[in-house]
């Protein structure tokens, strides 16, 4: 198990760091997980990119929280932002690529290959 | 002791309300089950101390994202259930691609360790007496100022990415041409009728009424009144 060498910031912390990174595995394996139920539907696998990005950033803050570092909390904001505009252009290509063609299945989507 | 308590019950919901985002049968149903993933991983952020980021969570993820997803699930005319077709024949693969990656990821986690000097390579240490949100903002202006500024224009290059995918031209809508109207000649002439004849003898003169028709239109205005058609 890790062991926290920064001494007095630990206790900004209710649990350790290891029940942190322990949850955000789980959640980045569920996102994974995800991606390969949800073969055909674009709109789920946009979720589960969010669930990736969600357990990035819970790691990024617990590793702040941690060490006493406000540095990993600017990161995760840069995430939120990122993820954000991520989702935004996602759903606006899901919404055209709907428009023109009537469906959303991953698998029928081979016009944007090169 | 109750925070630990409170952090395993949002830890647990947090997971459970994962796996329904994956496996809900209904996607309406996923978008709901994460925004209640994003509650609780606002309140695990509450519970590590970063109480603006879990502030910024509720506000962007559940109040933007997550309703972003809701309109466009709900406003496509999608057949859920042929969707869902291959959702047996890729669960074994799923599974043992999830699998591995979460046995490696417990490997890394169960052996690594903070190195001994790892306090004196923070770079932005928490001000002691400084509220979270006082302390990110006082870094993010002055020494993150570069990284703000470029979410600014991620943001700003999404909204006109969005908006550039999405705006089609009104094909629905008549709109008055003004150019076209002055531009176009030949439709009516000029004639000098006899005095005293009615309409028996010169006839109904009328403008071609189809515009792209431009080949017949000339064959109209050979003979005089195109009032047939």
């Amino acid at each position: 198990m890790p062991t926290t060498a920064t001494g007095d910031t630990t206790e900004m912390m209710a649990v350790g760091l290891a029940h942190y990174l322990t949850v955000s595995a789980i959640l980045l394996t569920l996102g994974v997980l995800g991606i390969f139920l949800n073969r055909k539907n674009v709109i789920v696998i946009l979720m589960s990119v969010e669930l990736i990005l969600l357990s990035v950033s819970l790691n990024l803050v617990a590793f702040s929280a941690t060490l006493g570092d406000l540095t990993g909390q600017v990161f995760a904001m840069l995430i939120l932002t990122v993820a954000a505009a991520e989702a935004a252009i996602g759903l606006a290509i899901v919404v055209i690529y709907f428009r023109n063609r009537g469906t959303i299945e991953v698998e029928e989507i081979s016009t944007l290959k090169g | 002791m109750i925070a630990a308590l409170a952090f395993y019950l949002f830890a647990a919901v947090l997971i459970a309300s994962a796996v329904m985002v994956v496996t809900s049968r209904n996607p309406v149903h996923s978008v709901l089950f994460l925004i209640l993933t994003f509650f609780n991983a606002a309140a695990l952020f509450l519970l590590a101390g970063a109480e603006f980021l879990a502030m910024i969570l509720v506000i962007v993820y559940v109040g933007a994202v997550a309703v972003l997803f809701l309109f466009v699930v709900m406003m496509l005319d999608i057949d859920f259930a042929a969707l869902r077709e291959g959702f047996q024949r890729y669960a074994p693969i799923g599974g043992v691609v999830g699998a591995i990656l979460l046995l490696e990821l417990l490997l890394v986690f169960g052996t690594w360790q903070f190195a001994s000097d790892a306090a004196g390579f923070r770079l932005n240490p928490a001000p002691a007496g400084v509220d979270n949100t006082r302390a990110l903002g006082r870094i993010m202006y002055t020494d993150f100022v570069w990284l703000f500024q470029l979410s600014g224009l991620i943001l700003l290059v999404a909204m006109i990415g969005a908006i550039v995918l999405t705006l089609r031209g009104k094909t629905s809508t008549k709109r008055q041409d003004i150019g076209r109207q002055i531009a176009r000649s030949g439709s009516v002439n000029l004639r000098q009728p006899a005095l005293g004849a009615g309409l028996g003898e010169i006839g109904i003169e009328r403008p071609p009424v189809d515009a792209p028709a431009e080949p017949k239109k000339l064959a109209h205005a050979d003979h005089g009144h195109g009032g047939h058609h």
